[in-house]
């Protein structure tokens, strides 16, 4: 277990809360930037959104190894027990690549099919425009 | 075992092989060691439902802003203009996780000085966490169902996909529409003064499109009201936009906004949101709840055994506190990620 005192450990107990507090109001305070909730901080480019997205993301896993480690205890384990149960997890990261990659090819075959058969959105002869099966148009 | 020299242990450890029983594989406990691959297998589930999750809002072209689905608060003793604010309730309920995984740590440190009372303290306090933390989940389920229509299997959330201007009442008669009043069947609140013919807001009130006489509800069009009930007509808005289709008055249909696109040509109205998305929250939030409120059974009936004592005549520093506490930790664990995927990105 813990090589440390008493005293020591309680006070490790209490960086880990702060740590985790003050990581989580970061990712809220990125996450809320990105949606253009800061005031002052309106308009958000698209790169921005990506690269809050990332520290988002990176924050998460952060907090993440942080419980495993520090809160369960996995640093204290011996090394090869704790590589029976963090490597199995590696698999997730193809897992994660396939299925959004095939979660993007939906989208794309999505607009192909509403673009094709229009089942939805029909065009008025003529006049190039598309109206919805629900719409109605404004007659001049 | 106290008698015995440190080496001699060593000594003895070599000699013997791994599988001849006594001894322990990677120095941990079988009850340990087998709640970790648990913990594992159950990583592996949620990664299935979160993947389903990821892949699903990659298959859409639009999907509900999460700010916008999670910016209610059961406080109401805040002033007027914080009535919205994104993620804020969602947030503490984090820190309420937090917070119980910290006083979990210290009961498993309490544990291994053998201090019964702190164990149980320590417990107790990890206990409210959970409970708290049911509490506001049990209040944003509520919220969801019941003030903003979402189901399993409908999603009243959504992003405009293109800009336009919300319409009145008056512009839609214009268009040539016409107006119908929910009957008592469909409007069993107002069947009791229906018969007086005045409803404010035109609160009860829908339109039919020219021409169309199957009044189906998505055939329906509404004036577009807020959350709160503020008529929106004449307000525009952009491309991307978040909307949410209300339900006000105890009328119990869904209240597609009536809109004119911006390029004048069109009148329209909102439609759902990806239907999958009400699925997906229910089912992941749901999976984790319930493992909360497990847990909480858990630490229950192991706080009540750690105040008869029993853990004291075991002497191995109240390993069961150390095994439900890693089961805890990995609640939050869990959180951290469902926090991500839903709310924050």
């Amino acid at each position: 277990m813990s090589t440390l005192s008493y005293q020591d450990a309680k006070k490790a107990v209490m960086k880990g809360f702060w740590l985790l507090f003050i990581v989580t109001l970061i990712e809220v305070f990125f996450s809320l930037m990105g949606k253009g909730h800061i005031p002052g901080i309106n308009s958000v480019p698209t790169w921005l959104l990506w690269a809050t997205a990332i520290i988002i993301i990176a924050l998460s896993l952060y907090k993440a190894y942080f419980i495993v480690y520090e809160f369960m205890h996995m640093k204290y384990e011996v090394k090869m027990m704790a590589k029976t149960v963090l490597l199995p997890t590696l698999l997730l990261v193809w897992a994660i690549i396939a299925f959004f990659w095939e979660g993007d090819a939906w989208k794309d075959r999505r607009a192909r099919i509403d673009g094709d058969t229009a089942k939805d959105r029909i065009e008025i002869s003529g006049s190039g425009q598309q109206i919805g099966f629900n719409d109605v148009k404004i007659i001049e | 075992m106290a008698t015995e020299t440190v080496t001699h242990e060593h000594d003895e450890d070599l000699l013997k092989p791994d599988w001849s029983g006594g001894g322990e594989p990677f120095k941990a406990s079988y009850g340990k060691l087998m709640m970790w691959y648990f913990l594992l297998s159950d990583a592996f589930t949620f990664a299935g439902f979160l993947i389903a999750y990821g892949s699903l809002r990659f298959s859409m072209p639009t999907w509900p802003v999460p700010d916008h689905v999670f910016q209610t608060h059961p406080f109401s003793f805040f002033p007027d203009s914080w009535q919205e604010l994104p993620l804020i309730f969602v947030t503490i309920m984090s820190f309420l996780l937090i917070v119980s995984s910290v006083t979990m740590v210290r009961a498993v440190q309490e544990g291994h000085r053998e201090n019964k009372s702190g164990v149980a303290f320590w417990m107790l306090m990890t206990i409210f966490g959970g409970l708290g933390f049911l509490g506001c989940q049990a209040w944003e389920w509520t919220n969801l169902i019941k003030t903003e229509g979402m189901t399993i299997t409908k999603n009243p959330f959504s992003n405009h996909s293109e800009a336009g201007t919300y319409l009145s009442g008056d512009e839609l008669l214009a268009a040539g529409f016409t107006a119908h009043e929910v009957t008592g069947d469909d409007d069993h609140s107002h069947a009791g003064d229906h018969g007086d013919g005045h409803h404010h807001h035109g609160m009860t009130t829908y339109y039919l499109a020219p021409g169309v006489t199957d009044d189906i509800a998505k055939n329906r069009f509404w004036v577009k009201e807020d959350h709160h009930g503020h008529v929106l007509a004449g307000e525009s808005f952009d491309e991307n936009q978040p909307y949410l289709i209300t339900k006000h008055s105890g009328n119990p249909n869904y209240q597609f906004g009536a809109y004119k696109t911006a390029d004048g040509n069109t009148i329209t109205k909102e439609q759902f949101g990806p239907k999958a998305f009400g699925a997906l929250f229910f089912f992941i939030t749901g999976f984790h709840g319930f493992h909360v409120f497990s847990g909480v059974v858990f630490l229950l009936i192991i706080m009540i055994n750690v105040m008869s004592g029993i853990y004291v005549k075991r002497r191995n520093g109240y390993e069961m506190v150390e095994k439900i506490g890693l089961y805890w930790h990995f609640v939050d664990l869990v959180w951290v990620f469902v926090f991500l995927v839903f709310y924050l990105l």
